[in-house]
């Protein structure tokens, strides 16, 4: 089976470095019924979405929403169903018009354009997955995938090369020629995916894409969007009832309620600290040692000079810290660890070299390491030494904090 | 008893017989006129090429095409039936009469198509068309075989006349249903990939609507059939005027020989157009790939059919 860990970290630094808006939604609000605008009123005078719809028989879609999204960032929006979720993804290419409010792609205002220029954007800009995978079941799959760039006016040469190379994306060139009714459920979502993909849009509205699949080919798919989306980096915004699919795939995350944001937060940041109750009820089952890292249970190196350390000052030194074990660098090399007990040990029999007693064989991971991977790293009872790329020591994990990151307490320093 | 009546009574009739006879036709009546034209054209075209078809040349082609539509058994019961026809010497007649309905078909389709699509479209539309249409099937036809017959005249194009306003509603109301009943999320994915209302129209809602629409096709016809012999009254000939004429002169043969002629026409017709309409090749872009699909190799056929 698969393992997924949730949220790829590496993607948060990017993240904060700057990068562009891609799509920006200020102050939304949806409201469904004949007269939204009075509704409208009401809801900005603070009445609630019942008594709203009690007096006037408007449902309020979406209150009050503002996010931002980055360019290259997977930006998840997680709410039970009437949350409006499927509401709010859907004004971000103008399927449904906001009641107010301002959502603009790349700078344009997608509520408040010529019908002209909202197909343009769609066309070039935003593709959509959907829950059901809305094939058209009067073509063939490659037909399917090549829809978008029908639209846009592409030959059907070349229209077919590039759908092509979309289906070869997600592993379904042999089905080129199929059609949409002979696939089962996962490989049609892997159509609908190619679909999105063939126009090479800058964003993908993803609307509950694997929800309509099982468990297993759920997780699947959820692997193979990380993977694609490592080489293709779009701007991805992923709409799920699921939490754990959510901490999975999301750079980011918002919890929505009612219509609201209740959160908007990092993966961690959500199990680590919930918003409210509503939150931390989600949280409650989520496996948290695929949301916390290596990184969130490690300690500052503290590290000896091989050149300069004797068994003595090690032994000192693990004194010092009440440790048992310590590591040992060689210039930028981590040359391996030392413990309390073996050092004792030959202290007693040979005097004590440290170069004797070195264990070479020691656990490493990275600070982006998901907990779960770390408990096989744990069982050999030295610390896991937490290295860059270059190999570098840069932080260390004791195995008993890993547990008690788990239980849920403040990591143990 | 006292009833309304005794208190006021309404010149209805009157006040008819002013619109129709004293605005309408004298106002109107080169305007209707000129609405023939192009109905008289198509259906000379048609029956002068379906009486100038050997009869053994249209049997066959349209036994071939009953036999890749409808199956062996419908290509069959054609090749009989026709043969039938042609042995109670009512071949010309049978002829006159398709050119007919297949004419008020095509009007029907012309005008219902479009208009279904419309209304599919709009709601405010649909509210306009739908009451009109319930007046044009309930109207009994004898009630406006006169106005038709003042306005347009007596021959056969009044007849087609009489024969669309009749079979008109199905293939609108059906366009309508089937538009309207295509999946949400397959009108949304096109909008969502870009599509002006017209591609998402083309490309998605009429392939998708085109079985019901077909099913529309069959009633039309259908209807238009069932006109035959009333058309006859107002001077349209064919079928229904064998049977007309046996009625009069109380010929009981040849008015059973026109009734079953018409019948026979019915029962082929039925056949190939509820044939088009149904679930056997749903994978078409158009109704040219549908046309198309009757003439492929039959095993690919097969391996379609069994797809869907």
């Amino acid at each position: 089976m698969l393992k997924v860990a949730f949220g790829t970290k590496g993607r948060m630094d990017r993240l904060k470095e700057g990068m562009s808006t891609k799509v920006q939604a200020k102050d939304i609000v949806k409201i469904f019924g004949s007269d939204p605008q009075n509704a409208r009123e009401m809801l900005s005078s603070g009445k609630s979405k019942d008594a709203i719809f009690e007096q006037t028989g408007h449902t309020v879609g979406v209150d009050n929403v503002s996010f931002e999204v980055g360019e290259g960032e997977i930006f998840v929006v997680m709410g039970l169903s009437g949350s409006g979720k499927s509401t709010l993804v859907r004004m971000i290419n103008g399927l449904i018009m906001p009641t107010s409010g301002s959502m603009s792609i790349d700078g344009t205002d997608i509520a408040n354009c010529s019908p002209e220029t909202l197909r343009k954007t769609r066309r070039d800009k935003v593709a959509m997955v959907f829950q059901h995978f809305a094939l058209f079941p009067h073509r063939t799959v490659v037909d399917n995938v090549a829809y978008g760039l029908k639209v846009k006016g592409v030959g059907a040469k070349e229209r077919r090369e590039r759908a092509l190379v979309a289906l070869e994306q997600v592993g379904l060139k042999p089905y080129a020629d199929s059609y949409p009714d002979e696939l089962s459920g996962g490989m049609q979502q892997r159509v609908g995916l190619a679909r999105g993909l063939a126009a090479e849009p800058e964003i993908l509205l993803m609307d509950e894409p694997f929800s309509a699949l099982d468990p297993l080919i759920r997780r699947d798919m959820q692997e193979e969007l990380l993977e694609l989306q490592r080489s293709l980096k779009k701007t991805i915004i992923f709409i799920t009832h699921d939490l754990n699919e959510a901490l999975i795939l999301g750079d980011r995350i918002a919890i929505m309620k009612d219509g609201r944001f209740v959160q908007v937060a990092t993966a961690e940041e959500i199990v680590e600290s919930p918003a409210d109750d509503y939150v931390a009820a989600f949280t409650q089952d989520i496996d948290r040692s695929r949301v916390f890292t290596a990184g969130s249970v490690s300690v500052p190196a503290e590290a000896l000079e091989l050149s300069e350390a004797t068994a003595a000052s090690a032994m000192h030194r693990m004194e010092e810290l009440d440790q048992d074990a310590i590591y040992v660098t060689d210039g930028d090399r981590i040359a391996g660890a030392v413990t309390y007990r073996d050092l004792s040990a030959s202290t007693r029999d040979n005097g004590g070299v440290l170069k004797d007693s070195l264990i070479t064989e020691f656990p490493t991971a990275s600070r982006t390491t998901p907990l779960f991977e770390l408990y096989p790293l744990a069982e050999s009872g030295l610390p896991i030494a937490l290295t860059d790329r270059k190999g570098r020591l840069k932080g260390i994990v004791p195995p008993q904090a890993v547990f008690a990151k788990l239980a849920g307490g403040e990591a143990a320093a | 008893m006292p009833s309304p009546g005794d208190l006021l009574t309404i010149p209805f009739s009157d006040w008819i017989n002013f619109l129709v006879r004293d605005w309408l036709v004298p106002n109107f009546r080169p305007f209707f006129r000129s609405l023939q034209w192009p109905i008289t054209q198509v259906l000379n075209s048609l029956d002068a090429l379906l009486q100038a078809t050997p009869m053994l040349l249209f049997t066959a082609l349209l036994a071939f095409v009953a036999w890749r539509t409808a199956g062996r058994g419908v290509a069959i019961f054609t090749l009989i039936a026709l043969a039938f026809i042609d042995m109670i010497g009512l071949w010309p007649e049978t002829m006159t009469t398709l050119a007919m309905i297949v004419t008020a078909v095509f009007f029907c389709t012309l005008i219902g198509v479009p208009l279904g699509i419309l209304a599919a479209r709009s709601d405010r539309t649909y509210a306009v068309v739908r009451p009109i249409l319930d007046i044009m099937q309930t109207i009994p036809s004898f009630v406006y075989l006169v106005p038709i017959v003042m306005l347009f005249g007596v021959g056969m194009v009044p007849g087609i006349i009489a024969t669309i306003v009749f079979a008109l509603p199905p293939i609108v109301r059906l366009t309508n249903l089937g538009i309207r009943n295509v999946r949400g999320d397959l009108v949304e994915a096109a909008y969502a990939f870009g599509s002006t209302p017209r591609q998402v129209l083309w490309d998605v809602q009429f392939p998708l609507a085109l079985r019901t629409i077909m099913a529309g096709l069959n009633q039309t016809l259908m209807l238009a059939l069932s006109m035959v012999v009333i058309t006859a009254l107002i001077g349209a000939g064919g079928l229904g005027l064998t049977v007309y004429t046996g009625l009069g002169r109380l010929d009981v043969g040849n008015a059973t020989a026109g009734g079953v002629g018409i019948v026979l026409l019915a029962i082929i017709l039925d056949r190939i157009t509820q044939a088009l309409g149904e679930d056997r090749r749903v994978h078409t872009t158009s109704l040219w790939a549908t046309l198309r699909g009757y003439f492929r190799p039959a095993h690919e056929a097969g391996r379609l059919e069994k797809a869907g």
